[in-house]
């Protein structure tokens, strides 16, 4: 570690060129010209620096789908994509409602040494939307859970989504939610549309979400509590959360990169890697959700990164399960949609994908910019490398991603964590080794 | 034409040739001697994830007509891992060589999958996904439809100028998706008669003219054909409609209605039949009815299409 790393002639997202070079887990000088001294010298010359990305929506599965995924292979995705940090949701067995589980996938995180791991906790027991879980054990743990979520179900019963905010607030936590009424999506398989009817997928209607999300932001106005959106899907709730915002309503919303590429016309393959939840929409509602990035309506993007085995995707649309893994395309998808069209510029996609979700989560000792003094976590993308998505780029241990065989703009090609890289030249770095470096890095952090 | 998944993705050409050879095939059911060598040697799998004794049993005497080997394989009531016993029943079959596979599933785009996922190299003809498309139910309708209307001279003319309606339970129903693709790229008039609750969302962007009630369709369309669809009476259950009754009522075919159709009106049901509910029992057995010529002809178009499919050049597309 105390060697240290200079990467030399990066450019950071305001376009300014320059050298950083970290020593243990920070950045230590920020300059031009800095001599190399006893470090490792990486050439960064065409790299965009980032702050070191953070999901603030992932399923690592863990415990209980290790056969999907678990926290270290979760994390070797994250790091190939580019992320210093996710944040892990609470849908694993058992359900993340208890101290215990929140501070075994923390510690999971920490041995892995790929990313910080924060887990999420649940907002109701066993995601069962009947009563509250142990949201101040939680919150007090040595986890300091500050984002509780039932996603993958919705918090949908009005008087427990008010108390949940309400009690949440307690602990200057936020209420991810999942917004989907229950009883208007029954078995629904994909966007409701002329399509959907079509192809005889039963349909997922906009205003399932949009209702939710209507009736949501009132109650966080009436109580003065945060509210975070959960993967925005529609055209129609971006107008909710612009009116809310403009109301002054403490809420902020995310899309995901698929939502802002993929339209419901993959469908018609049948083919279930396309299968999602919420489901992919009309072009008009990609089209919306860009401009509400661009406006500022959508604060962040997370990948709701979703890993699934073989056999839950290699069957019928119906039969299959929802999700699809997001952490090692999020960048290339990112600059495809945003940058490349001219809708963001780096800068933006620092505060979507680094910045703006680590504050929204709480996260301690993130960087706020790459300077002197700053938490070394940083992310290295190269846009301009132009290269098809297949298999090899897949880092965790699923593979339903829907963007094999699509070529992209960008890749991520070093990432930085405590100081240490986890990814280097586009390859992940041995897993002994950045084991070692994340137990010598809490060793010093204690110790400091 | 290398599978039959759906009607949407035919051609106006190939659904004519498809009903001209089924005419073929109707000829040749006069004979005494019914049976063709034509598919001899052959093997066709019935792969029967739902049951529909009905569609079983026509693809099942049309194989037999063709003298093909038949196979029921009836892979219902697995559904826990319902996908892997797609994927291996379709490897399995592969392995036994099966010629062409006649497929019926719950699921919406089983058949497609089935043709696209690479497990088996047959010719893959949907016998009913989900709520998806029923292909060969839509082209024995329009085969009865062109018999009813040109009689002898049916070959090679198409259904210009028919006036369809199709009523009843269109939301759920793919015998309707199927039979709208179809009649319309065969140059028919279709509309839809129904409540809004069992009109497929957003239908009105597929181009068919969608009333509600009843009475007016059959005075401002005077239909040359009313096809009544099978209601299922659970629907009651989900707030579709409130009751018999009420459904009866407004979407029945009842003797009533019957009298102010035109005269030579042609009834269509792709059966089962609720008789007294969807359609009189008076109405079934009329004249009009051609139910019992729609199960006939459906054995003469499967007899086309398995033909078509399987017969000749293997490996030669
Ligand atoms: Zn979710």
């Amino acid at each position: 570690m105390s060697d240290g790393i200079l990467f030399k002639a990066a450019t950071l997202s305001d376009g300014t060129v320059t050298d950083i070079r970290i020593s243990g887990a920070t950045i230590s000088e920020v300059g031009s010209h800095l001599k190399g001294a006893n470090e490792t010298v990486i050439d960064a010359t065409g790299l965009v620096a980032l702050t070191g990305l953070v999901d603030l929506h992932t399923h690592l599965r863990e415990p209980g789908f290790e056969q999907s995924e678990t926290v270290l292979t979760g994390t070797r995705a994250a790091a190939a994509g580019g992320f210093t940090t996710v944040f892990a949701m609470a849908n694993t067995l058992p359900v993340a409602d208890t101290a215990g589980v929140v501070e075994q996938i923390q510690t999971l995180g920490e041995r892995a040494g790929y990313a910080t791991v924060r887990p999420i906790g649940a907002v109701t027991v066993g995601l069962e939307g009947e009563r509250l879980s142990a949201i101040g054990a939680m919150a007090n743990s040595s986890a300091r859970v500050r984002v509780f979520s039932d996603d993958g179900k919705c918090v949908h019963d009005s008087l427990l989504m008010r108390r949940a905010l309400e009690y949440v607030k307690t602990f200057d936590g936020v209420v991810a939610q999942h917004a989907q009424d229950p009883r208007l999506t029954e078995n629904a398989q994909m966007n409701e549309s002329a399509l959907s009817s079509e192809l005889g997928l039963t349909g997922w209607p906009a205003a399932a979400e949009e209702s939710i999300i209507s009736r949501d932001v009132l109650l966080a106005e009436h109580i003065g509590a945060r509210l975070h959106v959960c993967h925005v899907s529609t055209a129609g709730s971006v107008e909710v959360i612009r009116w809310a915002k403009e109301r002054g309503i403490q809420v902020t919303a995310e899309v995901t990169p698929h939502h802002l590429l993929l339209t419901q016309e993959l469908a018609r393959t049948y083919d279930a890697r396309y299968k999602v939840n919420p489901p992919l929409r009309r072009d008009e509602d990609v089209q919306a959700l860009r401009r509400a990035i661009a406006d500022g309506i959508i604060d962040i993007i997370a990948t709701d990164h979703a890993p699934h085995p073989l056999e839950a995707k290699e069957c019928e649309w119906d039969a299959a399960a929802f999700g699809m893994v997001g952490l090692e395309s999020a960048v290339p998808v990112v600059q495809t949609a945003l940058v490349d069209t001219g809708i963001c510029d780096w800068a933006r996609v620092e505060q979507l994908m680094s910045l703006k979700p680590a504050e929204i989560g709480r996260l301690n000792g993130h960087p706020s910019s790459i300077s002197a003094g700053q938490q070394a976590e940083l992310a290295f993308v190269d846009p301009n490398s132009r290269s098809v998505f297949d298999i090899n780029r897949l880092k965790g241990r699923s593979t339903n991603s829907p963007y094999l065989g699509m070529e992209f703009n960008g890749a991520v090609v070093h990432t930085v964590h405590q100081g240490y890289l986890t990814l280097r030249d586009g390859e992940l770095v041995d897993e002994q080794i950045v084991a070692e470096c994340s137990k010598l890095s809490q060793h010093e952090g204690l110790s400091s | 034409m290398r599978h039959l998944l759906s009607t949407k993705d035919l051609s106006r050409e190939q659904a004519v040739s498809i009903l001209d050879v089924a005419e073929d095939m109707a000829e040749t059911q006069l004979r005494e001697q019914k049976k063709l060598a034509t598919l001899r040697g052959r093997t066709v799998v019935n792969l029967f994830f739902e049951d529909s004794t009905r569609t079983r049993i026509s693809f099942e005497v049309a194989a037999k007509r063709l003298s093909a080997d038949l196979i029921n394989f009836s892979a219902k009531g697995s559904s826990v891992s319902k996908g892997e016993s797609l994927k291996d029943t379709a490897q399995t079959l592969q392995a036994l060589g099966a010629d062409a596979v006649v497929i019926r599933h719950s699921s919406s785009g089983a058949a497609q999958n089935l043709a696209d996922a690479g497990w088996i190299n047959a010719p893959i003809i949907n016998a009913g996904d989900g709520k998806h498309e029923h292909p060969t139910q839509a082209l024995l309708d329009a085969f009865t439809m062109r018999r009813r209307v040109f009689g002898g001279n049916s070959r090679g003319v198409a259904l210009d100028g028919l006036r369809v309606v199709i009523v009843g339970d269109l939301a759920h129903s793919r015998v309707a998706r199927s039979n709208l693709w179809l009649l319309r790229t065969l140059g028919a008039d279709v509309t839809f008669v129904a409540p809004e609750t069992l009109v497929p969302f957003g239908a009105r962007d597929w181009g068919a003219n969608i009333v509600h009630d009843l009475d007016t369709a059959i005075t401002e369309v005077e239909p040359s054909v009313v096809m009544m669809l099978r209601v299922q009476l659970e629907r009651m259950q989900t707030s579709y409609f409130p009751s018999q009754q009420e459904y009866v009522r407004n979407w029945g075919l009842s003797d009533q209605r019957m009298q102010a159709l035109p005269e030579d009106v042609v009834i269509m049901h792709p059966g089962p039949m609720n008789r007294g509910v969807e359609i009189s029992s008076r109405a079934a057995d009329s004249p009009n009815s051609s139910v019992l010529e729609q199960v006939s002809n459906g054995v003469s178009v499967r007899m086309a299409v398995l033909y078509m499919l399987t017969s000749g050049d293997r490996g030669e597309k």
